[in-house]
């Protein structure tokens, strides 16, 4: 029980900065992206039709699931292998061995880049006449695809970008927790003869879950929301919308297209989106504090 | 013994390959950043640095208003983190060391749901209100609707519940006001997760695009993250992806630096999360 001050007005004051903001910033506009989502709204705003759910349904069509499927693609090979990837390196960065710090230091940097700059370099890398690696990838395989005009291809080279950009991040994280895992538990098993992997299968796995499931929280929302610099830098959605996420829908339905209504449709499908994931992340694992 | 040996051989090999690969692109950036246009363009790429450094680098300054980019970039970044560690002291400190006042549970609840409407939800409303406000263009709108912070509040308050309440007993009797408590006492024991958090926020912001890229029209008020495309979207053809590279290079530094200098801060301040 924490000891305690008098004062009637105090808190208030102390809180009055931070709820303001949140309250004008954040709350009332996104209360007004519902209330728009069921308009119609004149490009210059000045007149509103109400459509009821009209909105909604045009999110049925196929340039909108088209962005949904980019989405669920995108970020669940972020989800999958960048997380695979850098648990594994994690646990390998966890080991005792000579100039470990100086190891883990080359291993977060990357954390410290902005997705434009690394959109900006994996552009250069991956350029079809120039780059290093479309040059290594003809060396080895004779031909060199094109992402800038082959879609699938685009989403491949956005993917690996986004993953590189995510590696220190996760990094820190994992060995974070890999840090909180008793060294007893471990030795015990040892002397119990438990080899490699079903020392990691029975005790650093799940006493890492709780890491885990943040991690997967943090890197789907980066998936879904922190991606947009990337694909503006690197495609601007195309070729012919392969790379047109959710997010970057978004952005062009309504400060391009000007269509208001329609973008704030969209945006209460993130919105349930990320409920639906706050709640998980509260739910089960309480005492791992969100960062951006 | 032989076999701990070869073990720890093996693991030196992986980093060494992992760092490679992680830090090659960065690597290629800059050589691209000192070559010629000309050097570009050879077939195969050349991987030696070129002769053309200081040509390219004030060439991208000049191109973009370099200068005052990387000056806006900074001075956001700067006062967002520190307007986010200011607010959530103060909030964390009202929620932990006053009673039950009134309003006390909504208030938590209004700040925490801040996780649940990040920026592209609200995105088109806050612009409009944003040109109510006449802030298109304006330091106030790359700035203050950035300033809440529930991650903040969270991280001092869980710091908070953990000083002692003798603590706070001694310095009441010693007359100190809640005001002096605050400054005096928890904001100096707070000083790593202060780092910590100054880290995360001023990359966070640094890092941003999508909103800056909305809210600014003027060439004087875009960041360095705007400067980059901008920087792109001058080429015709052929990409001069040297220049393009030094005002990457550019834009990257600042916060590598940050993160380098700060790096021990985040370590701490992320174990000590851990540990309730």
């Amino acid at each position: 029980m924490q000891s305690r001050f008098p004062g009637r007005l105090l808190p208030y004051l102390l809180l009055s900065p931070s709820v303001v903001i949140v309250i004008v910033f954040l709350i009332i506009p996104s209360i007004q992206s519902l209330y728009y989502s069921f308009f119609r709204v004149s490009p210059f705003g000045d007149r509103l039709v109400y459509v009821a759910f009209d909105n909604f349904i045009k999110l049925l069509n196929p340039d909108y699931l088209n962005s949904f499927i980019v989405t669920l693609v995108f970020t669940g090979a972020i989800v999958v292998i960048g997380l695979a990837v850098c648990l594994a390196l994690a646990l390998v960065a966890n080991q005792k061995v000579a100039g470990i710090g100086l190891y883990r230091t080359a291993l977060i940097w990357p954390y410290a880049l902005s997705p434009a700059v690394a959109g900006t370099i994996w552009a250069l890398v991956f350029d079809p006449s120039t780059g290093a690696f479309s040059y290594f990838i003809s060396l080895v395989s004779g031909t060199m695809p094109n992402w800038r005009t082959n879609g699938t291809f685009a989403v491949v080279v956005i993917t690996l970008a986004a993953m590189w950009k995510m590696v220190g991040y996760n990094v820190i994280f994992f060995l974070a927790g890999l840090q909180t895992i008793p060294r007893e538990l471990i030795e015990a098993s040892e002397i119990d003869g438990a080899g490699a992997l079903t020392r990691f299968l029975k005790i650093t796995f799940p006493l890492l879950s709780p890491m885990t499931l943040f991690l997967l929280i943090m890197n789907t929302l980066y998936g879904f929301f922190q991606v947009f610099g990337l694909i503006d830098v690197m495609t601007e959605g195309g070729p012919a919308r392969a790379t047109e996420v959710l997010v970057y829908k978004l952005y062009y339905d309504g400060f391009i297209s000007l269509k208001t209504g329609y973008a704030s449709a969209q945006s209460i499908v993130l919105f349930v989106f990320v409920a639906g994931l706050t709640l998980l992340q509260f739910r089960f694992a309480k005492r791992w504090v969100f960062y951006q | 013994m032989n076999r701990n040996r070869f073990f720890h051989f093996l693991v030196h090999l992986v980093l060494i390959t992992s760092i490679v690969i992680i830090a090659f692109p960065v690597f290629y950036a800059f050589i691209v950043s000192t070559q010629s246009f000309q050097d570009v363009f050879v077939y195969p790429p050349k991987f030696t640095p070129g002769t053309d450094t200081i040509q390219n680098y004030v060439a991208a300054w000049k191109t973009v208003k370099m200068g005052r980019l990387l000056f806006n970039s900074a001075f956001i970044s700067v006062a967002v983190a520190v307007g986010k560690i200011a607010l959530s002291l103060m909030a964390a400190f009202a929620f932990t060391y006053f009673g039950d006042f009134r309003g006390k549970g909504l208030f938590f609840v209004i700040i925490l749901i801040t996780h649940m409407l990040p920026l592209p939800i609200r995105i088109v409303p806050t612009f409009e209100l944003m040109r109510n406000f006449h802030w298109v263009d304006t330091y106030y709108a790359l700035t203050i609707p950035f300033f809440a912070s529930a991650t903040g509040v969270l991280l001092f308050r869980q710091l908070f519940l953990t000083v002692p309440g003798s603590l706070c007993d001694a310095a009441r009797v010693d007359g100190i006001t809640p005001m002096g408590f605050l400054m005096r006492i928890l904001v100096p024991l707070s000083k790593t997760n202060i780092s910590a958090l100054f880290l995360i926020e001023f990359l966070y912001m640094w890092n941003q695009y999508l909103w800056p890229l909305v809210i600014t029209n003027r060439d004087e008020m875009r960041v360095v993250q705007i400067g980059i495309k901008m920087l792109l979207a001058g080429q015709a053809q052929a990409a001069d992806w040297n220049i393009i590279m030094a005002g990457t290079i550019l834009a990257m530094l600042p916060p590598l630096i940050i993160l380098f200098v700060m790096q021990s801060s985040l370590v701490k301040g992320f174990s000590m999360q851990e540990e309730k």
